[in-house]
């Protein structure tokens, strides 16, 4: 099949399959079937796209011109391949888990619930393919919009909270900061195309473009820079598929994904290191790594513990892409991926623990090893991959992020890093050791895991995480040959 | 025959509506009565449209009535910044007319249904004329056409309190359609001409005098009252919450913009920009206002409990925006400012029409009779959700194409265009909290026990609020249709600056 219809078809299949979901809304087998047809047809559309992804820049797709001079279209570029396989390789895993989740902890109107979840992903792959800025931007509203009902599933007045810092914090972001830098970038350059090498060559004075960046990084609030990032753990009073797979990968990565491409493809390295706002950005980023651990240390609840861990992990990426040198705009890409399967992993870990037992706050989790131990040793695993240590897929983008640092000169940052491992060990590692290790006297316990559905998620997901440590070769060509389009 | 139509065409399209009102009258009947009106809203619409292509294809059109050449008689002029308000006129008077069978039925009492025809009927003429004319004096007549027989459709709202908004209005009215009469009578004063193309070659010589200023400064003033620019608005919100829905529907959508277009033809053809923003400090006295009015407006909405009074404040707050764009005067502001008047009418045409399913249903349109829509009546909470999604200007609505041009244009002001764009930005905000509050009751909160038998609302109502919604949608993907409209509509009102 041509690359064009190929394009299309990964965006299209979810939106029919949110369709046929609509449609089977009766039958839940059939309506969870048609979900993973769509998302093996997905997959498989993205996956058959690799070797032009490869390729670098591929030609444009136009299908809309809603503003004269201004199209809708998407091109494939090597880091829209990476956001791409991973997100529509990760909603087939967090489909399978879905179905043992949602009839586990027996939610309601599930329907709607796979109906939302397709549209999102849907519109994630919309933004991995945009050709533009405005493409880009389009996709990311109707991510927001696509996501609060999946937020707000529960209905209650807890959701609703939650659901209104959510969408606040989204959309001020987005209409405050994000827009008008889109628009202002627009009267400068007259473009809003990604272009490798940047668009702003020698256009504008580093006063205008400084403010830009600062704009970009916090009217991006799905990366969840600080102090933007509230809307997260609000995120949390969702079920857990979707903190798995949307607040762990679509959504935040959708957000960290539009950071890297703007700094590749719209600043471009070369004008970016001359910029005085990219170091005060660093270090804002750096702030935000230290203190989202710090606050994850004081988090009893397990999904907002993770959470703030996702912001400090989010603060990693954002940092690889201000680094702009070849190791940090890789170390970013490929923290991507790994951040995506070890914090997937995580969340797939709280959702079983909370069919299984209803528990949700860590303090409870002492000795629940014994009973759920497949998912003690999984929340293990993608533990170690957050952390950064060997054999997991984690090593290698911390790696990556630490050279780009050393690179670029900034030490300080380097040390940033490693305090952060430390503080992830501090917050992560007692859950499982506590979970094997701690309240032996209690007695044995029943052999009580949560339904197979969710465990063969969880196994995929951390079998990934090794996966990603013994082959990180196409990971890494795909993410290197993204700075090798650079002039 | 066919020939005689196209020829009288800017003609037709005045009187088919005026001659047909009073006849809706003498029919008594309900039905009748209605598919009478219908079946002139079509033609009425066919006309514009006619004209429209016409205007494109071979530019402006004059049209001397009674065979009286210009500048003696009374000349219609259309060119192609008020073709596609005709259009959008008439187009709102078909959608209105399709809505109000079933709502009129319920809304106003039996006897006085022909009456309503008429009266509206009689509007839509008024609101033509002023649009279509090229004579200063008859821009009054029709003024008062429009505006008298809209404090009649307003007064037939069942709630008591809208006899009281249609007084206040008609007195505001007044005050501002007798300023306009002041100032077109200083003008013909001191040029002894009424016809618009000759006043603007006749005043430049006599620009520099008290009078001329004087006049101004009323028509300015006067329209502005028309046209509800904050401090001006106060008799919007009522008139506009207690009118019957068909007759806030179509007032939400025109009626305003009308009275803008008049204070746009007035600055730019007939006084001249240079004269305006030049010799006049038109533009900070219009700018000061017009954000204030984006702040006003919104935090009112915010605070109100009956859906219709959010809208009515959340247009008092998107006349802000038009008339930022207005005041810019370059092309970019005023083709923004004219792009999102027609944007505004198409968005707020669906929210009103939302309002009046709802409103059918549980006889008021309270915050409270929102709860558990979106379970109850999900096709009209869903066309309510795209309509605010355009007011917050979310992309792919026609609200984010009016942002994007008018962010656009600010961008050339410099600091003056920061603090613009600031408002524009803050406005989209406030505008998030107002409509999601809604969606937030009739998703989250549970219906009431005594409406828990509330259904979907007709099939009929619902056509006219998602044929309005789609075409905010539509705008919102493809707007070079609208865009390319206020651009060439831009375009001539600055070329004709002397």
């Amino acid at each position: 099949m041509s690359y064009e219809a190929l394009v299309s078809l990964a965006v299209c299949l979810p939106l029919a399959g949110a369709v046929l979901v609509w449609l089977c809304g009766n039958t839940p087998n059939l309506r969870e079937a048609v979900t993973l047809v769509t998302g093996g047809l997905t997959f498989l559309s993205v996956l058959l796209l690799l070797p032009q992804g490869l390729s670098g820049m591929s030609p444009e797709l136009v299908f809309a011109a809603p503003l004269p001079g201004l199209s809708l279209s998407f091109r494939l570029e090597p880091l829209g391949m990476l956001f791409a396989l991973i997100a529509s390789f990760l909603w087939i895993v967090t489909s399978i888990y879905s179905i043992g989740y949602m009839r586990g902890a027996k939610e309601e109107n599930q329907t709607r619930f796979y109906i939302c979840f397709a549209l999102a992903i849907a519109f994630t792959l919309g933004i991995a393919f945009s050709a533009n800025l405005l493409t880009l931007f389009v996709f990311y509203e109707l991510l927001t919009l696509s996501t609060y009902p999946l937020v707000t599933h529960k209905g209650n007045d807890e959701a609703r909270r939650g659901g209104r810092v959510y969408l606040g914090v989204l959309l001020t972001t987005s209409i405050a900061f994000f827009l008008p830098a889109i628009i202002w970038t627009y009267s400068v350059t007259g473009t809003l195309d990604f272009r490798p090498g940047g668009i702003f060559g020698g256009i504008a004075d580093s006063f205008v473009v400084g403010a830009l960046l600062i704009l970009f990084c916090f009217g991006v609030g799905k990366a969840a820079l600080m102090p933007f990032h509230r809307w997260l753990p609000s995120a949390m009073v969702a079920p857990t598929p979707v903190s798995a797979l949307l607040h762990a990968v679509a959504v935040v990565k959708a957000g960290v994904f539009t950071l890297l491409k703007i700094t590749v493809y719209i600043f471009g390295a070369d004008l970016l290191v001359l910029l005085e706002a990219r170091d005060l950005m660093l270090y804002i980023a750096g702030a935000s790594i230290l203190l989202a651990s710090i606050v994850a240390m004081t988090r009893d609840n397990l999904k907002a513990r993770l959470a703030y861990s996702t912001v400090s992990q989010l603060g990693y990426i954002t940092l690889g892409a201000l680094l702009a040198t070849p190791a940090g705009i890789t170390g970013a890409a490929m923290h991507i991926a790994m951040h995506a399967f070890g914090k997937i992993t995580l969340f797939f870990c709280a959702g079983a623990i909370y069919v299984a037992t209803k528990k949700t706050e860590i303090s409870q989790m002492e000795g629940l090893g014994r009973a759920m131990p497949f998912t003690m040793l999984a929340f293990l695993i993608g533990s170690l991959s957050i952390i950064g240590l060997p054999p997991t897929g984690g090593t290698w983008s911390k790696w990556y992020l630490m050279l780009g640092s050393l690179e670029a000169g900034h030490i300080a940052l380097m040390g940033v890093l490693m305090v952060s491992s430390l503080l992830n060990i501090a917050y992560l590692l007692p859950i499982p050791i506590r979970g094997f290790f701690a309240g032996r006297n209690e007695g044995p316990s029943i052999l009580k895991e949560a339904p197979w559905p969710c465990l063969v998620a969880m196994g995929i997901t951390s079998a990934g995480c090794f996966v990603l440590f013994f082959f990180p070769q196409p990971l890494h060509d795909l993410a290197a040959s993204l700075y090798g389009g650079t002039p | 025959m066919m020939s005689a139509i196209f020829a009288n065409l800017p003609a037709l399209q005045v009187i088919l509506p005026l001659l047909f009102a009073p006849i809706c009258f003498l029919l008594r009947k309900r039905g009748a009565a209605w598919l009478l009106a219908f079946c002139v809203s079509l033609c009425t619409f066919a006309v514009s449209i006619a004209l429209f292509m016409q205007v494109s294809a071979a530019g402006p059109l004059s049209y001397a009535m009674g065979g009286w050449d210009p500048p003696w008689g009374i000349e219609y002029r259309v060119d192609s910044f008020n073709a596609p308000f005709l259009v959008l006129l008439s187009l709102m008077f078909c959608v209105t007319l399709a809505f109000s069978y079933k709502s009129v039925e319920k809304e106003i009492v039996q006897p006085r249904h022909a009456l309503f025809y008429s009266a509206f009927m009689l509007c839509v003429a008024g609101l033509l004329g002023i649009v279509i004319t090229g004579d200063a004096f008859n821009v009054f007549v029709f003024l008062e056409i429009s505006s008298l027989s809209s404090y009649i459709l307003i007064s037939f709202g069942k709630d008591r309190r809208a006899l009281t908004a249609a007084f206040q209005y008609l007195i505001m009215g007044t005050i501002g359609a007798t300023f306009l009469l002041i100032g077109i009578g200083f003008i013909y004063m001191m040029t002894g001409t009424l016809n618009m193309a000759d006043l603007a070659v006749r005043l430049p010589s006599v620009m520099d005098t008290h009078t001329v200023r004087a006049a101004f400064a009323f028509i300015i003033v006067g329209m502005s009252i028309k046209v509800a620019l904050f401090p001006l608005h106060v008799w919007l919100p009522n008139a506009y919450g207690y009118a019957p829905s068909a007759a806030s529907v179509f007032l939400a959508a025109t009626s305003t913009k009308v009275s803008l277009y008049v204070l746009i033809r007035f600055t730019f053809t007939v006084f001249g920009a240079g004269f305006a923003f030049g010799a006049m400090p038109l533009q900070p006295i219009l700018l000061v206002l017009a954000v204030t009015a984006v702040f006003v407006g919104s935090l009112s909405a915010i605070f109100q409990t009956n859906i219709k009074h959010v809208l009515a404040y959340s247009s008092v707050a998107q006349i802000g925006y038009m008339v930022i764009g207005f005041a810019l005067a370059s092309h970019a502001g005023l083709s923004a400012g004219i792009l999102h008047m027609f944007n505004h009418a198409v968005m707020k045409g669906c929210l009103f029409l939302v309002a009046g399913c709802v409103f059918y249903r549980f006889r008021s349109a309270r915050i409270e009779d929102f709860r558990g829509l979106g379970k109850t009546m999900p096709w009209t909470m869903g066309a309510f959700v795209v309509g605010g999604l355009g007011l917050i200007g979310m992309p792919l609505t026609a609200g984010f194409v009016s942002k994007w041009y008018l962010i656009m244009a600010a961008l050339d002001h410099g600091f003056v265009g920061f603090l613009i764009i600031a408002a524009v930005l803050a406005g989209s905000l406030l505008a998030v909290a107002y409509v999601w509050r809604i969606v937030e009751v009739a998703y989250f909160q549970a219906p009431d026990e005594v409406h828990e038998n509330g259904k979907e609302a007709p099939f009929i109502l619902l056509v006219p609020a998602w044929f309005m919604a789609l075409l905010t949608l539509y705008i919102g993907i493809d707007p070079s249709l609208v865009v390319g409209a206020a651009e060439s509509a831009a375009l001539s009102l600055l070329g004709s600056t002397p």
